[in-house]
């Protein structure tokens, strides 16, 4: 029956979805290679997708996937031996060093996936490849999808996931979850990686849309994931927290036209308050005990813009004080830009010029469009409007997607008749 | 293996301010954990003798490093332990990543000689 096809299919989907990430971890565990691991877990999802519309979808999907990808696996092991001596000496230490029981198909699976995003995020793989690897690995993308979430070639794309994949083999970076006393060394490694996929989503380096919301909602689930492996890391709230409360604003962040409306003017009605609500609790976790981290801070000034009723009525010296701290945490220009722009809220724009000023000089500010625009906001609020004229300029020069570039001809064009 | 860099300016390397005795401490260090296969402390730049041959197989025999190095290796160990992690732990206790000086970690190619 087709209808019954149809149902199979899409339980098939949902099971793809939900066990690759896992299967593939596990395979990664037990064979410690992630092409074997991509390889088999494909083959195993071929068969399933050959036997499962026949015999029905099995009680425990994941462990059919895991049981027929494992056999794929020493199947292909036998044929290659130079490829099963390598993996066979990784495979002993890694059971040397990890004293975890091997996976039980019969079993619940254990989770892996933990140890995988440390690897795909190991401080010795280019960051640019973190989160790419992280995409292809845990959120279960394929190599043209990985692609178009970093706006590359697939050409290169796969050369880089290769070149990769390769190091994690050949410099034996392992598969493991960091001690306690690492941990906190490396974890922000897997947050910036995560955070790089969102923000790839939230506001695209480039091209024609200003937001990407499958990618925003795919570095949530993974950030869901990480909260479920990690429950007492407090900057894992803080950056699932942070992601929610901006993604909160998605469906108010563009106009029917797709054009880019700034936070001063959207329809705070049409935000998510139930994300908001989950995304505030989750910040309370992040700042409550030690010393906040910087996620959790960047959740907190998000919470705040969320809890306003409007800009006017925003709670400015508290943002203030946060970027004050997180300037203490991260003491980049980026983030003094920000503060300079809460400062102008709280003291008036001349105040926020005037530190907006101090930056001038700053190279990492070169070339990045928010800074002049911020500037030219500041001049315009001042009455200088030639002066604001100059600096939406230079900001057009600068900008990548085309929503932020109607806004600022839109705000060019008000200041040059003004 | 780890390989132990040093800066070079005007020809001279940069002292990282490790004493001898940092070194032995290191070497105890990494013998004492069992970790320890080979590894040798080089002699200083002015006994360096370079060889190069040419297509036509004839040898060009010089004087020193060539002549852009910016880094000079002064020494290497080979350590034999379980993965990246472990390797690069072991690189940042030495001596040789302190200050101005750093440490290439480089898994050594491992030839099937049963293939």
């Amino acid at each position: 029956m087709p209808g019954e096809e149809a149902a199979v299919g899409s339980s098939v989907e949902a099971v793809f979805r939900e066990e690759r990430g896992r299967l593939l971890a596990s395979l990664v565990r037990r064979f410690g290679d992630l092409d074997l691991a991509e390889e088999v877990a494909s083959e195993a999802i071929e068969a399933a997708l050959t036997h499962w519309p026949t015999d029905g979808v099995p009680s425990r999907p994941g462990a059919w996937l895991l049981t027929t990808a494992r056999r794929r696996a020493v199947d292909r092991l036998r044929r290659d031996r130079v490829l099963a001596t390598r993996l066979a000496v990784l495979r002993a230490e890694a059971e040397r060093a990890d004293h975890a029981p091997p996976a039980d198909a019969d079993r619940d699976l254990p989770d892996d996936r933990l140890a995988l995003f440390f690897t795909c995020a190991h401080p010795a793989l280019a960051a640019a490849d973190r989160g790419a690897l992280t995409l292809r690995f845990l959120a279960g993308l394929t190599t043209v999808e990985v692609a178009r979430a970093f706006l590359v070639p697939p050409a290169t794309m796969a050369q880089r996931l290769v070149r990769a994949k390769r190091k994690i083999r050949d410099a034996r970076i392992p598969f493991r979850v960091p001690g306690p006393d690492e941990l906190p060394g490396r974890l922000p490694t897997v947050l910036q990686a995560v955070y790089s996929v969102f923000t790839e989503g939230y506001a695209a380096s480039s091209g024609p849309d200003l937001q990407r919301i499958d990618l925003a909602e795919e570095a949530i689930r993974l950030g869901r994931i990480l909260r479920r492996l990690l429950p007492a890391e407090r900057e894992v709230a803080g950056l699932l927290g942070l992601m929610l409360l901006v993604h909160a604003r998605r469906d108010a962040r563009t106009g029917p036209d797709g054009a880019m409306v700034l936070l001063d003017d959207q329809d705070r009605g049409r935000w998510d308050r139930q994300m908001i609500e989950e995304g505030r609790g989750l910040v309370v976790v992040a700042l409550t005990g030690r010393a906040p981290g910087p996620y959790g801070v960047q959740a907190a000034i998000a919470a705040l813009h969320d809890e306003a009723a409007d800009v006017a009525s925003t709670d400015w010296p508290q943002v203030v004080a946060l970027y004050d701290v997180l300037f203490g945490l991260v003491p980049s220009p980026i983030v003094a830009l920000n503060r300079a722009a809460a400062v102008a809220m709280r003291d008036g724009p001349a105040a926020g010029l005037a530190l907006l000023d101090e930056l001038a000089d700053e190279p990492r500010l070169r070339g990045h469009h928010p800074y002049p625009a911020a500037r030219a906001e500041l001049l315009r609020r001042l009455g200088r409007y030639d002066e604001a004229a100059a600096a939406y300029r230079s900001a057009l020069t600068l900008v990548g997607t085309e929503p932020e570039r109607a806004y600022l001809l839109r705000q060019l064009k008000a200041v040059t008749t003004e | 293996m780890l390989l132990f860099m040093s800066p070079m300016v005007d020809g001279e390397v940069v002292d990282n301010g490790c004493s001898f005795e940092d070194w032995i401490r290191y070497d105890r260090e990494m013998k004492d954990a069992g970790v320890w296969v080979s590894g040798h402390p080089l002699q200083d730049l002015t006994t360096c003798t370079t060889v190069q041959v040419g297509p036509d197989g004839e040898r060009t025999i010089t004087d020193g490093p060539f002549a852009e190095t910016r880094e000079l290796l002064g020494g290497y160990d080979v350590i034999d332990v379980p993965d990246l992690d472990a390797a690069l732990d072991w690189a940042a206790r030495s001596p040789g990543a302190i200050g101005t000086g750093s440490v290439q970690v480089r898994p050594i190619f491992e030839i099937d000689v049963q293939a």
